[in-house]
């Protein structure tokens, strides 16, 4: 046994410990293979034709034009499908290929294979396509096509003595993950193909792609190829079910890599946001109701907009205690670009607009920004609005102080350019920049909910290799840049005792891992991981590894992880155990604002999380920097521009993330408070630093402005257009 | 075609190029060098840098006929000796990568940026890698490793 202590601790890589990542090496030195970067002898290349009208009948395709361009070996329409027409996540309601009609700007329409890309785009350039533009739907208000309406109902006390009230918009963000969907299909002999594809979650491709393709799906094989990040976007198909049809139709190796604007058509976003809320309290700042109406825009297909509506209206009032409330979660199919997962759904709309109506409630009633929280905060034995009790610690109250407490930044400096807002390109020296703070407050659920069957498989097997005891973990569970291939080893090391962990590339050959998204992988596949070690160990029968190895042979052992069941919520009232554990992150932000100019600058995000408890610092810590820049990013800069249907900004020239001098240093603190329901105690923790940076951000910028600002992202108009000392509610005609 | 002559991480290319190929697609399809992606094709997200004779340049905006009589060194090229450049070490050390899209990219920039300045501060640090888009990290953790970075090949160069 003395071994098994050893090898845990000399190799410094078990749970809680700052593991480093086992793909790191090969990322650093450029051999990490990314889906962009296959290649194989005798590929050829597939292209995707998308429609350029967001709403309009096809009367004819001619691909004729096409066909005559050297090179070109295939053109195919929705009349090649060759089984099933429609996928989706949650309902089959997307066409593999346009059929007679076009829903959204950039819908596939047809497909080109070809022996070189810029063959295959000329090609696709030369299909004729006779479209009958029709009236586009592009105001989720006028939409009638509901995909979801949950409403949440309790108590019937809507009567108080301090009213707020306020409208709140959220504009369309983008993944922007750096690296664009690709993937490899190659035909296999049995008549099958195998793919290799940058995703989040194989099976649920493969179930999806399988029936489009006429197959069974033991003939559908996936391997999961380097993913260069996802936040969501890599949840529905992209050129899955493309790809796989060009190689079956010319019994060659197909690839299919889009470029940055084809990847802002080529992925669902977050869905933007209409919301209205009014906050009932007693003059002391305690809730006593709380109204909202919460309008997503779906766009032109279902994608998972059902999960998004519920999580909005479960989450809608936030982590408070509430004991009246009418919310209604409704997402609308319209003709805008399709709607999705995205790091945080659906809590990360209702979080702005719920923070924001804090801050004037705060205001009302005469108390801080941190103390009208902490009065209203929830703790482990509150319920939620759907009553559902919260049995896991919850030390919002605590965290709020401790985020307080937290030293700030000193005052701003007015010397140095570079440190002004507008950076370099500040064109006064800074005598109008104001500095403001504020704080944000967010939950959410971790893994599936509304009783989601949600399980991952972990494969672990125990041998000697040159004599030396080794562990190979092997699972579906997508690494998309979050860590779970460090996670895994480090479970395996601590549970088995052996140093030598190898992480098998993810494929279909497993048992679904479900998606690497809801921050749920460290929860239900490192709850597999555990379990399948654990059924390993037991077998060493209280040997130590080496000699148990040496007596048995090779032991392997699969075990599907569980979470606790979930339900659905009552389609009337709302009310159910829906989630089955919940996180909780909240922010502090800094910033320095030109109000005469509109430049914002971040000057400090502070946050304070509890994650039940650490398996990788280091990792976490990364976790809650990128969490929390992409809330900046939500806060002040990222939307994808809709003008009637048409994206005008489908690059990164124009859709702006948060570059190295956006995203200031971070101070964080991390709590461990356990939830006994979780492996190790974990609580999920990618998506809760999401939520509440943007409400920190835009406080802190209400806070230097006085304006009220409704609507995010914030844009230097919004402030530089309404500093004549008029209060504005930020809104533009 | 003209004819170009480049070295590409110590080996010595001659390639027929159409006049418009860009110096990305040269490396990554034509010599294999896969290692330097394609993140954004309109030269904001860096993460096709690489070094052109000693300066960094973003691959994507630079043609292969500029790069005749070159010397290009990537991101497979830093290391000597099949061992890592310090700042590879740095970045892997640091935690300083994700999904590792933007990291060719960023460990480039970072070396050039301390030909300038060989101990940069954290501002020097931003203002220095603005032109490098990552979504992943929040680029806390890239500061720390660009300074662990400078500060080895610091100690590096005061040990000859």
């Amino acid at each position: 046994m003395t071994e098994t202590a050893s090898t845990t601790t000399t190799a410094g890589q078990g749970v809680g410990e700052s593991a480093r990542r086992p793909d790191a090496v090969l990322k650093v030195t450029g051999e990490f293979a990314y889906a962009s970067d296959l290649w194989l002898d005798g590929m050829v290349w597939g292209v995707t034709l998308r429609s350029p009208h967001p709403s309009a009948w096809i009367r004819s395709i001619d691909v004729g034009p096409a066909l005559k361009i050297d090179g070109v070996l295939a053109v195919l329409t929705h009349e090649d499908v060759p089984g099933v027409k429609f996928f989706g996540l949650d309902r089959r309601d997307q066409p593999v290929l346009a059929i007679d009609q076009v829903r959204y700007q950039g819908e596939p329409v047809a497909l080109v294979a070809a022996d070189h890309p810029e063959t295959a785009r000329r090609a696709a350039a030369a299909i004729v396509v006779d479209y009958e533009v029709r009236a586009a739907v592009t105001d989720p208000r006028q939409a009638t096509d509901v995909v979801r309406h949950q409403p949440v109902r309790r108590g019937d006390t809507f009567e108080a003595e301090v009213v707020v009230t306020g409208e709140y918009e959220v504009g369309m963000q983008d993944q922007a993950f750096l690296g664009p969907e690709s993937g490899l299909a190659v035909p296999a002999e049995d008549g099958g193909v195998d793919l290799y594809i940058a995703t989040q979650w194989l099976h649920v491709d493969r179930d999806q792609l399988a029936p489009c393709l006429g197959l069974p799906h033991d003939k559908v094989r996936l391997t999961l190829s380097g993913v260069g990040g996802a936040f969501g976007a890599r949840e529905d198909l992209s050129m899955q079910v493309h790809a796989c049809m060009l190689a079956l139709r010319l019994n060659r190796p197909v690839k299919i890599v889009y470029g940055r604007e084809e990847s802002f058509f080529g992925h669902v976003h977050r869905h933007p946001a209409l919301m209205r809320y009014e906050h009932g309290a007693t003059r002391d700042g305690r809730l006593v109701y709380v109204k909202a109406d919460i309008l997503l825009d779906g766009g032109a297909y279902c994608s998972s907009s059902p999960a998004v509506v519920g999580n909005a209206a479960s989450l809608g009032v936030g982590p408070y205690e509430v004991p009246n409330v009418r919310v209604d979660a409704t997402g609308v199919y319209t003709n805008n670009p399709p709607c999705g997962a995205m790091r945080g759904f659906g809590a990360v709309q209702a979080c702005y607009a719920y923070e924001s109506q804090m801050d004037r409630l705060a205001e009302a009633c005469g108390l801080s920004p941190v103390e009208i929280r902490v009065r209203n905060a929830v703790s482990q034995g509150s319920r939620l609005i759907t009553g559902q009790l919260i049995d896991a610690p919850a030390p919002l109250a605590g965290m709020l102080r401790d985020l307080e407490s937290m030293p700030l930044p000193e005052g701003p400096p007015a010397t140095d350019l570079r440190a002004l807002p507008g950076g370099v390109s500040q064109t006064t020296r800074g005598e109008a920049v104001r500095r403001g703070v504020g704080y944000g407050v967010g939950i959410k659920n971790i893994c599936f909910s509304e009783g989601f069957d949600d399980y991952s498989t972990a494969r672990v097997r125990a041998e000697l290799v040159g004599g030396e005891p080794h562990v190979t973990v092997h699972t579906a569970a997508a690494e998309v840049g979050q860590g779970l291939v460090t996670l895994q080893a480090q479970i395996a090391r601590t549970e088995l005792g052996i140093a030598n962990v190898t992480v098998a590339t993810a494929d279909t050959a497993v048992g679904s891992a479900g998606s690497s998204s809801a921050s749920r992988q460290s929860y239900v596949t490192g709850g597999a991981v555990r379990a399948a070690c654990e059924a390993v160990r037991k077998r060493f029968d209280g040997l130590p590894a080496r000699e148990a190895l040496e007596r048995f042979g090779p032991i392997e052992e699969t075990r599907e992880y569980r979470h606790r069941p979930t339900y659905p919520m009552d389609p009337v009232t709302g009310q159910g155990d829906s989630h089955t554990q919940l996180a909780l992150c909240v922010h502090r932000a800094v910033v320095d604002v030109d109000v005469e100019l509109g430049l914002v600058k971040v000057v400090e995000l502070a946050a304070v999380q509890d994650v039940g408890r650490v398996l990788n610092p280091q990792a976490l810590e990364g976790q809650i920097h990128g969490g929390s820049a992409q809330g900046l990013g939500l806060a002040l800069m990222e939307e994808i521009q809709v003008r009637d249907g048409l994206v005008l900004n489908p690059s990164f020239t124009d859709y702006l993330i948060p570059t190295i001098l956006d995203m200031p240093p971070m101070q964080t603190k991390i709590l461990e408070n356990p939830d006994p329901a979780a492996p190790y105690g974990l609580r999920g923790a990618g998506e809760p630093p999401t939520l509440s940076s943007t409400p920190a951000i835009a406080a802190a910028v209400r806070a230097a402005t006085g304006l009220r600002l409704t609507r995010v992202p914030i844009r230097p108009e919004d402030i530089a257009l309404f500093n004549n000392g008029e209060v504005s509610d930020g809104k533009r005609t | 075609m003209p004819r170009i002559t480049v070295t590409v991480d110590g080996i010595t290319y001659e390639e027929d190029v159409e006049p418009r190929l860009l110096l990305v697609h040269l490396l990554r399809d034509r010599l294999g060098k896969t290692g330097t992606p394609v993140g954004c094709d309109t030269s904001n997200c860096g993460a096709c840098t690489v070094m052109l004779d000693g300066k960094s340049v973003k691959s994507c905006s630079v043609l292969a006929v500029q790069a005749d009589g070159g010397d290009v060194v990537t991101i497979e090229g830093l290391g000597a000796d099949g061992s890592m450049h310090p700042m590879q070490r740095a970045f892997h050390e640091e935690h300083a990568l994700q999904c590792g899209y933007c990291t060719p990219g960023m460990v480039m920039a970072a070396i050039d940026l301390l030909r300038d300045d060989p101990d940069p501060s954290e501002e020097t640090i931003r203002e220095g890698l603005e032109g490098n888009l990552c979504r992943c990290t929040g680029y806390c953790n890239i500061v720390s490793a660009v300074r662990r970075g400078a500060q080895e090949m610091g100690q590096a160069v005061s040990k000859q």
